[in-house]
């Protein structure tokens, strides 16, 4: 079972408290952009094997969003990290690299 | 090929079964082909069917990285039905269907297609109007459905509880030439067909790169080698998006986990498919006996072909009000399978960014009933290059365009 440890409340929830939102750290487009944009916002996913960020919500904890990094192939996780985040934060990038030599990075 | 028949079945008899050949060869690709398809599952395998039988192709490599059929293939419910909201959706599931009806002949292997029924419950007021619309659709698109009331539901499921309390049958959509078929047959019926045409099934060959020059596929790199082709379909479900990435372009697909599981056997006791969609659970009995039983996806991103345990749990619990009967089963097995997810839980049947790469994904839940129809549409795209009418709605680019074939609302589920 699953378990991602809440940055917010420290509550190490396992995953029936938890309910996922998919890809992390999405750049959103608004009014005026283009098709290919909105597309690449709305739908187009990186879906990887391997490595992923990702939404989370601790739904019956402290209800509040936040972000995680994981492993879609294993299901590791690597950590988590406030939603207030626009890029996976250092730590966890370094981590990532030491359990995943060949990790491409962050794309 | 031999055709199997029942005078091979007593010719065999006589001589203790020492003639049956092989279902299909094993070959090593060869050097290059017209059509490359990666993936040997059901949709794969009907794509290159389809390419010998209605195109007269069959210069033709299946390539799979695993056994032939043991994707999704063989992990579903093995249900079969039509019954859908949107025009575009149910002339495809319509077509599959109908195929299903014919291809034991067809492929001369019997793939045991039971058209035993299929019942949709509505369980709240809500599912009534919207099953009673779809009813209304698919009489206009030439599905054959109808809707019953719960005496009839209870005459044809007798272990049913139609009385709630909390989620009462009110009714249901049946679709009466809806059921199920043997799921590893229809993999190995067109395996069977396809090797006979010449095709080639080359399996434990895995894809790991995708080769081109000035926007043309020139052929794929494998764990055998490189292998030339003039034009290549990716028909591989699950792992759509990392074959997506080699060649090149970003598809509108995630993966998650969708699980199935079967009781003990039991004497028979439901005779038709039963799918109820407010608790969303459905269930059908195996000839061995054993009720097999699917629910919704897990709802995260896994590449891992096992699912979480409370959505078992769930799926169950929210079965037994309506099923008492299960309640004291022992439940067999469970095994996972990676369903491809797009936006609008319709499929792409598409052409790529690449001008000979074609894709076939997105099946999501509803892969299986779908193999036949998908396979002719699939093979119509890949011969002309450009979509038939059965696959024209399901290009990717609808996804830019805004016209989205919305099975997602009009099921109120994962289907």
């Amino acid at each position: 079972m699953l378990i991602l440890e809440c940055p917010y409340c420290g509550v190490k929830a396992e995953e029936t408290e938890l309910s996922p939102g998919h890809e992390a750290h999405l750049k959103r487009f608004g009014p005026g952009s283009s098709d290919e944009q909105f597309e690449s916002y709305m739908f187009a996913r990186k879906n990887p094997k391997g490595v992923h960020f990702e939404r989370w919500r601790h739904t019956y904890g402290c209800g509040k969003w936040f972000l995680a990094a994981r492993c879609t192939a294993t299901l590791e996780v690597f950590g988590t990290y406030p939603a207030q985040t626009s890029e996976p934060p250092a730590d966890i990038v370094a981590k990532i690299k030491a359990r995943r030599p060949n990790w491409e990075g962050v794309k | 090929m031999k055709r199997y028949s029942v005078f091979a079945i007593a010719r065999e008899a006589m001589r203790h079964h020492t003639g049956w050949e092989r279902a299909w060869a094993s070959p090593l690709p060869k050097s290059s082909y017209d059509v490359i398809v990666v993936g040997a599952g059901g949709h794969g395998l009907a794509t290159a069917y389809y390419l010998g039988k209605n195109h007269g192709i069959t210069n033709v490599a299946v390539i799979e990285k695993g056994w032939l059929g043991g994707g999704n293939t063989g992990r579903n419910t093995t249900i079969i039905r039509s019954n859908y909201l949107q025009d575009s959706s149910a002339a495809i599931y319509e077509k599959a269907r109908s195929l299903y009806e014919g291809l034991s002949q067809d492929l001369n292997y019997n793939v045991m297609f039971s058209p035993r029924g299929l019942l949709m419950l509505a369980q709240t007021h809500h599912e009534v109007r919207g099953y009673m619309r779809t009813v209304h659709a698919n009489l206009l698109q030439g599905v054959e459905t109808e809707w019953i009331g719960p005496e009839q539901v209870k005459r044809l499921v007798p272990i049913m509880n139609i009385d709630g309390p909390r989620y009462p049958v009110l009714g249901a959509l049946l679709q009466k030439r809806g059921g199920t078929a043997r799921h590893d047959a229809v993999a190995w019926g067109y395996a069977r067909a396809c090797s006979a045409m010449g095709m080639d099934i080359i399996q434990q060959c895995e894809v790991t790169g995708v080769r081109q020059q000035g926007g043309q596929v020139t052929g794929v790199e494998t764990t055998k080698g490189f292998i030339g082709t003039k034009k290549l379909a990716i028909v591989v479900a699950g792992h759509s998006g990392q074959v997506a990435e080699m060649a090149g372009f970003r598809l509108p697909v995630e993966a998650v986990a969708l699980q199935a599981l079967v009781s003990e056997p039991i004497k028979p006791c439901i005779d038709v498919v039963v799918m109820a969609n407010t608790v969303h659970g459905y269930m059908s009995q195996s000839d061995k006996g054993e009720l097999v039983i699917g629910g919704g996806t897990d709802s995260f991103n896994n590449f891992t072909q096992r699912g979480s345990f409370h959505h078992i749990e769930e799926t169950l619990r929210a079965l037994i009000e309506t099923f008492p009967i299960i309640s004291r089963l022992k439940m067999l097995r469970q095994w996972g399978g990676i369903v491809d997810m797009t936006g609008d839980r319709s499929p792409i049947l598409s052409k790529t960014p690449l001008g000979n790469c074609f894709i076939n994904c997105g099946w999501g839940t509803g892969g299986f009933k779908a193999i036949p129809g998908s396979g002719w549409a699939m093979a119509d795209l890949v011969a002309k290059g450009e979509p038939g009418p059965l696959a024209a709605e399901f290009g990717m680019d609808r996804f830019r365009e805004g016209r989205f074939i919305d099975e997602s609302v009009a099921a109120g589920v994962a289907h």
